[in-house]
């Protein structure tokens, strides 16, 4: 077991990577027993400082300390040996070993020889009943939901000897109910002898979690303080540099016709005999926002593959502005008038090793005037590209730059163009602003709010409670593979659509 | 008739699944933790020349079996810097390593031996007391020892990759690096390690090949087995028992093959010959929707801190 | 536009100087080779490197290699950018060979430019077919292209020697009872012209030169080959934005064969004017090589070519002169396409880009968008 951690230090950390200050001189301080939350928009360097902390990057300058002791974190076996642990934002969990054979791998072996799980299923159990967190030990990652894996995470790093505690966003793929349950346990932990850096960008859980609260943005130190000394709104106008007001919806009195209608759709998922859409049904007209709400793994993206011919379906139909459009051929379909901004945006919205330029054409280069018979035209690719660079504002050196090298932002909005501009009759925006800082996100709702106003119907897929209550007409929540509920904007409260989330429909337990 | 051809494919299967054991189960751990060495065929050709030469000299067998383990885990050393330090395209890799390894082993028989030669490799030894079982005493135990060594390495396998902390640490690294990584797993030594061992483990099969099975060498020996060696990883979901029964089944396919041959049965010469590399592209056809299950990482190099 | 084609010239100067470092790393350790084979291995590159271009023999055989290296290495060079591994090319190429050979036998009246151009098409669908088998097995039934096309390169020399043997033997070589595998000689129309009396050099070099800039132009100029490197680039990508994935692995794979077979097509009618035994000598290989050495594009792999058709030519001689088998070629090879691929660390890297391109005397470029690729 490592020593307890009095008083850990990061003193004056710097790191750079190629073409980014990605931490500057940052200085934070942790006691023991003390929550103290990492706040920041995304990019503002909270999971680097803390990868940092961890091992896995090491600082250009500053120094760490524990207990007053300059300390050297080389590897994540220097952090875990001084009682330091992480639980990733992604689980680094093996989804084919058991959830014993994952302690295991972090754990001191006796015998090269005979791996002893059964050592490991004691610590694992001492551990579980101090904390009161239950696992099954023997089951497959694979088999595990969500919650259960992120226990296993904690389980995982405190069986390890964690006394401090690193927890990269630990809600994003939690219900709010779920969410609850989690604060209680941390506050319970620590009153263990353990204390807990948390990394979050959302207020009400730095509120409701944290004793103090550092505020990182742009790589520097902007704040750092008791967080009952501070309003939310204080606090996000420090993450923000100043007031944000997100753009929202006009009420509309009246939609159009009927544009995206998907009926009663079954899909198989990735796992053999599973179903991942299980009689889906939702509706978008012409000129309104329909949000998909629900914690991701639902089967939102086999709805957004299926709707765009990438999955195909069992059962049901799904109907384009009054054509049956199942299982056509993504080109039919996109042919048809369906735009998609996919999930991950650098590898299935564009290739990043093709240029901003050739990335703008991809769902018109066949098409005049980009070619004419089978040869593409340069001049008329070129002002295209020029002129839809400038149109969204994406900043880029040149239109030859490959869209590897911009940031998640401008990659969004080299989407956003090439969709938007082909006025397609409906849009499918899959997590259009994961990822991105305040000003992009705000970019690119405002390109959807406009989307609605030409006309289009907009289906847009997120787990950001504040985004769909911004921007959608109605809200469908979704679970394990069906829409339960459709509620218009103004009857949902974020209470109902978490328990919706959660799987608990109206009138049931 | 019948009943003699099935003991004669018997007879002769086994003792050459040996080199293509050796071979695949050192392939296994290499895929097992991420890499795919295609290299396998070059080593196998480069090494069975080495343990060829020696015995040539100096008419060791032991001498000519380590030295050509050596050479081949050299190869295995240069394949895991280029894929795992390097992080260079796995396949394309491997190929660049197969041509070296046959350039390089052709050159040097040319040079130093000339012509095909006979050596006095090693023999067959007869189990006591089991050998005399009826009817499968003389099929199963009158064998090269390398043979018994090899079907021997099947359970030590599983025992090394199911039951230790480094066989724990192997099947990790290969399927999720990132996990390994943070637990405090050296992913890049795991992985030096199982390429290495590949490598000594496909020297050995070279080895079997010119010592043991042929007792001599010409140019392309090997004759694709080390390609085949590789499909039977996947064809053995990445098990060991699965890759002894792919291993049993090609060599078995071979021996019928030199049976038709034998026993005067009327069938192109050249389609016969063919016959085994038809059957791997069947097989790899015919089990492709079991691919998923093997290594997530496999040909996949690891990167903790690369910002493109 | 000004930034970017500096930009352009500056990834062109960092991979030209990477990939003749790979050459030189490649010819070092190559030379620990030649001592082991007991040769003085500078003697021995001065032959190889030198004696070709030295004499009008060496300069039109380097020609005469560079021909089907350029149409094997155009055809690989397709295939990868298409994000499929092409190593059947030595199949490829005697599948070509076969059916070019048959429709050059069956049809030797033919006006000379239709029978040439009969027996290309002849060889490209044979060398299709064979690479096309691959792909569809990539595309459809997810087999690793790698593995299939080794196969079909055993399976291809088996049913070659078959065909040598059996089928397509010249009957002379039956009646004189000689029974040498090979063909019958092809009718004058079927012969690429030679340009220089007692010299093998043929027009097939130029048809190879006119193909890479066909290949040059279909890949970056036309919407199927944007198409092709879309796919090549990110599958994913292209998939959501409507282009068929699995379509484009097989067109690729059967561009791909098809120029190995026309490599078989051109040694046919340029060199031996009939199908024999180790028609390739291993340039479904050496292709790889040259389209990695020429950086995967139809203009680099033109003198990439002709460097391969020096080392091959230089080799013979050196065999010669120093006694140590031209074999020691291939295991050259190897190591090159070994240091080439290793490089791509450096290339793919900005990080270690911007080294080597001070390194080489070259500013950095400023620090890009600040917001760059942060998590």
């Amino acid at each position: 077991m490592a020593e307890i951690i009095d008083r850990l230090e990061m003193n004056h950390i710097t790191k750079r990577f190629p073409g980014v200050l990605a931490l500057d001189d940052v200085t934070i301080h942790l006691r023991k027993g003390e929550i103290l939350a990492l706040l920041g928009e995304n990019g503002a360097g909270k999971t680097t400082l803390m990868n940092v902390l961890y091992g896995l990057y090491h600082q250009d300058e500053g120094s760490v300390l524990i207990n007053g002791q300059e300390v050297q974190i080389y590897e994540p076996l220097d952090a875990l040996k001084r009682g330091i642990g992480m639980v990733h934002q992604h689980f680094m969990l093996v989804p084919n070993l058991t959830v014993l054979e994952n302690i295991a791998l972090g754990m001191y072996q006796h015998s090269e020889f005979k791996l002893d799980l059964e050592r490991v299923r004691g610590r694992v159990k001492e551990v579980a009943e101090r904390y009161n967190l239950s696992v099954k030990p023997d089951a497959y990652i694979w088999q595990l939901s969500v919650g259960e894996q992120q226990r296993v995470e904690l389980v995982k790093v405190l069986t390890l000897g964690a006394n401090v505690l690193i927890l990269d966003e630990p809600t994003a793929a939690l219900t709010p109910q779920q969410t609850d349950a989690l604060i209680d346990l941390l506050r319970q932990t620590v009153l263990q002898d353990t204390s807990i850096i948390f990394i979050s960008h959302k207020l009400n859980e730095v509120k409701a979690i944290s004793d103090r609260v550092a505020v990182l943005r742009n790589g520097k130190l902007v704040f750092d303080g008791n967080t009952a000394d501070h309003s939310a709104a204080d606090l996000a106008e420090k993450m923000a540099g100043r007031e944000i007001k997100y753009p929202k919806i006009q009420k509309k009195d009246e939609y159009g016709v009927p544009i995206l209608q998907v009926q009663n759709v079954w899909a198989d998922g990735d796992q053999e005999g599973t179903d991942s859409l299980q009689g889906l049904s939702v509706e978008v007209r012409a000129g309104e926002i329909v949000g998909v709400a629900g914690v991701s793994g639902n089967g939102q993206r086999e709805l957004a593959d299926a709707i765009n011919g990438i999955r195909k379906i069992k059962e049901g139909r799904i109907v384009l502005d009054g054509e049956d459009i199942s299982n056509h051929s993504p080109q039919q379909i996109i042919d048809r008038g369906m735009g998609y901004i996919p999930e991950d945006r650098l590898h299935e919205g564009t290739i990043p090793r093709f240029s901003v330029r050739e990335n703008l054409i991809m769902k018109d280069y066949r098409r005049a005037p980009l070619s004419k018979a089978l040869f593409l035209r340069k001049g008329e690719i070129d002002s295209r590209s020029e002129s839809l660079v400038k149109a969204f504002n994406v900043k880029t050196p040149d239109i030859q730059t490959s869209c590897a090298s911009l940031s998640g932002g401008n990659i969004q909005k080299v989407i956003l163009a090439r969709e938007i501009t082909r006025k397609p009759k409906a849009l499918l925006a899959a997590y259009p602003i994961r990822g991105l800082d305040i000003g992009a996100s705000e970019y690119v709702h405002n390109q959807l709010i406009q989307a609605r106003e030409e006309g289009m119907a907009v289906l847009l897929i997120s787990e950001e409670l504040d985004e769909l209550l911004d921007l959608c007409d109605r809200i469908a929540v979704m679970y394990e593979g069906k829409i339960l509920d459709v509620l218009p904007r103004e009857e949902c409260t974020k209470q109902e659509l978490g328990l919706l989330m959660a799987g608990v429909a109206h009138g049931k337990e | 008739m019948i009943l003699e051809v099935v003991i004669g494919v018997i007879v002769g299967g086994i003792p050459l699944s040996a080199s293509l054991l050796f071979a695949s189960l050192g392939e296994m751990f290499g895929q097992r933790s991420g890499v795919f060495n295609l290299g396998t065929e070059g080593i196998m050709m480069l090494s069975a020349f080495v343990g060829f030469y020696l015995v040539y000299l100096f008419g060791s067998p032991v001498l000519g079996i380590v030295a050509a383990m050596a050479v081949g885990g050299l190869m295995g050393l240069l394949m895991a810097l280029v894929s795992v330090t390097f992080k260079a395209e796995q396949g394309i890799s491997g190929i660049g390593l197969y041509m070296f390894g046959w350039g390089v082993s052709g050159t040097l028989f040319r040079v130093y031996v000339g012509g095909v030669t006979n050596i006095d490799g090693i023999g067959r030894i007869a189990v006591p007391v089991l050998k005399d079982i009826p009817v499968l005493g003389p099929i199963l135990f009158n064998q090269n020892p390398l043979v018994y060594l090899a079907f021997l390495l099947v359970p030590v396998s599983s025992y090394v990759l199911f039951k230790t902390p480094w066989g724990l640490k192997v099947r990790a690294v290969g399927t999720t690096p990132q996990a390994a990584d943070t637990l405090g797993v050296n992913v890049q030594r795991i992985r030096y390690q199982c390429v290495t061992l590949g490598g000594v483990m496909s020297g050995l099969a070279g080895a079997y090949l010119s010592i043991g099975q042929a007792q001599m060498f010409a140019d392309n020996l090997t004759a694709g087995r080390g390609f085949i060696a590789v499909a039977l990883v996947y064809f053995g979901r990445w098990k060991p028992s699965g890759v002894m029964w792919g291993a049993l089944l090609f060599s078995m396919a071979h021996a019928l093959q030199r049976s038709i041959q034998v026993y005067g049965i009327e069938f192109p010469y050249e389609i016969a010959v063919a016959t085994p590399y038809l059957m791997v592209i069947l097989v790899l056809a015919l089990t492709y929707k079991e691919r998923n299950v093997g290594p997530l990482a496999l040909g996949k190099p690891y990167n903790r801190e690369f910002r493109g | 536009m000004e930034k970017s084609s500096a930009d352009k010239y500056r990834e062109l100067a960092v991979s030209t100087v990477i990939v003749l470092f790979s050459l030189m790393i490649a010819l070092i350790l190559g030379a620990f080779l030649f001592a082991v084979a007991g040769a003085n291995p500078l003697r021995a590159y001065g032959v190889m490197l030198a004696q070709p271009l030295s004499g009008m023999f060496g300069l039109t055989e380097m020609m005469v290699r560079a021909a089907p290296l350029m149409l094997v290495g155009l055809g690989i060079a397709i295939a990868f950018r298409s994000g499929i591994l092409n190593i059947g090319g030595e199949g490829q190429i005697m599948l070509g060979v076969v059916f070019g050979t048959a429709v050059g036998l069956a049809l030797p009246n033919l006006p000379k430019p239709l029978l040439i151009a009969a027996v290309f098409l002849a060889a490209f669908v044979g060398g299709g077919l064979w690479g096309g088998i691959a792909g569809w097995m990539r595309a459809y039934l997810n087999v690793n292209e790698i593995l299939s096309t080794v196969m079909l390169n055993y399976i291809a020399v088996q049913v070659y020697q078959y065909l040598l043997r059996g089928p397509m033997i010249d009957p002379n070589e039956v009646a004189y009872g000689t029974g040498v595998p090979q063909t019958a000689l092809l009718s004058e129309n079927a012969r690429l012209i030679r340009y220089i009396q007692g010299f093998r050099l043929h027009s097939g070099l130029l048809i190879a030169i006119a193909l890479a800039v066909v290949v040059f132009l279909f890949l970056w100029k036309t919407t199927v080959g944007y198409r092709m490197r879309a796919v090549g680039a990110e599958p994913k990508a292209a998939t959501y934005a409507g282009m068929n994935v699995k379509h484009n692995l097989v067109l690729a794979m059967v561009l791909s064969g098809g120029f190995a077979g026309m490599a078989g097509a051109i040694e046919v009618m340029g060199v031996h004017h009939r199908a024999m035994e180790s028609i390739s000598a291993g340039y479904g290989f050496s292709g790889i090589v040259v389209a990695l050495f020429g950086g995967l594009h139809p203009l680099g792999i033109v003198p990439s070519s002709m460097v391969f058709g020096l080392l091959i030519v230089g080799a013979d001689m050196m065999q010669r002169a120093v006694d140590v088998p031209a074999s020691i070629i291939l295991a050259i090879q190897g190591l090159i396409i070994v240091a080439i691929v290793s490089s791509n660390l450096f290339l793919k890297n900005p990080k270690m880009r911007d080294k080597v391109f001070s390194l080489l005397g070259g500013r950095k470029i400023a620090e890009r968008d600040p917001e760059g690729g942060r998590t």
